[in-house]
């Protein structure tokens, strides 16, 4: 029964848009966590989406997506000078990380957004499952 | 008079089989309208009903019990959607209102074919019956 399908797509979906609100929460959070040298400092991560082709399957129409993994950023992290700072090096700067909120706030709603359509595409497979189940009552 | 339930169904029986499969291609659509180089598919309706009805898609014969099951599914049926934005910038090709508003026809039209599907049985029930 393909609808069952669906169901497992709109999960895919689901589970991998609520990773992605994750690493925007724990990057939001961690958008002022100032450290005392490069290594230290906390990085901006983003989700790696894949859709999952599964070649062992014949019937190529339900394509799952997955997460690959968790990159974190490269951008240049902001070196400030503040010899004030108790977590300032040797020789006072502080380095905060390169994460941009403007674009996280933005990468957000796209997750919230999408993690709802799938559920509603999750809600649409079982409304049709329950009218081909109650078929010839 | 005898009652076959191959024709008595009609085209519903195969409608709704297509209907299923096409909500399971929008809906990958949806959960990978995130995805880069994502490409957004869709059935070819015409071309699905005609292979449902002339039941094509190849099997391997099997004469031996470890014979691998071989079926092959009729092919031409999913095809890639021509994109209505040259370039979005990861190669992802997923028109979200777009596909919501397939998914959504889908749904009625499948509703649509399961009440075809239930009169049909309802008049095969009462001509069963004789009332």
């Amino acid at each position: 029964m393909s609808l069952f399908n669906v169901l497992d797509v709109a999960g895919s979906g689901m589970s991998a848009q609520s990773l992605r609100l994750n690493t925007t929460a724990s990057n939001l959070a961690n958008a002022d966590s100032v450290a005392s040298s490069v290594d230290e400092t906390y990085r901006a991560r983003h989700p790696v989406f894949a859709a999952q082709f599964d070649s062992a399957r014949q019937d190529q129409s339900a394509v799952p997506v997955e997460v690959k993994g968790i990159v974190e950023s490269d951008k240049p992290l902001i070196r400030q000078y503040e010899p004030e700072h108790p977590m300032a090096d040797e020789n006072g700067y502080i380095y905060k990380p390169n994460v941009n909120v403007v674009e996280e706030m933005a990468n957000m709603m796209s997750a919230s957004r999408s993690y709802q359509t799938n559920v509603q595409i999750a809600d649409a497979a079982k409304q049709m499952l329950n009218k081909t189940l109650n078929l010839g009552k | 008079m005898a009652i076959s339930f191959d024709k008595a169904l009609g085209i519903h029986q195969h409608t709704v089989g297509i209907r299923t499969k096409r909500a399971e291609v929008i809906a990958s659509n949806i959960a990978n309208a995130d995805t880069p180089h994502y490409k957004a598919r869709d059935i070819d309706f015409k071309a699905a009903l005609a292979n449902a009805q002339a039941r094509q898609g190849f099997a391997m014969s099997r004469t031996h019990e470890r014979h691998i099951d071989v079926k092959l599914p009729p092919t031409g049926e999913t095809g890639y959607r021509v994109p209505n934005q040259p370039d979005t910038g990861d190669g992802n090709t997923v028109d979200m209102q777009q596909e919501r508003n397939n998914y959504l026809q889908n749904a009625m039209e499948h509703q649509a074919s399961l009440t075809f599907l239930g009169s049909k049985f309802r008049g095969l029930t009462s001509a069963i019956k004789g009332e």
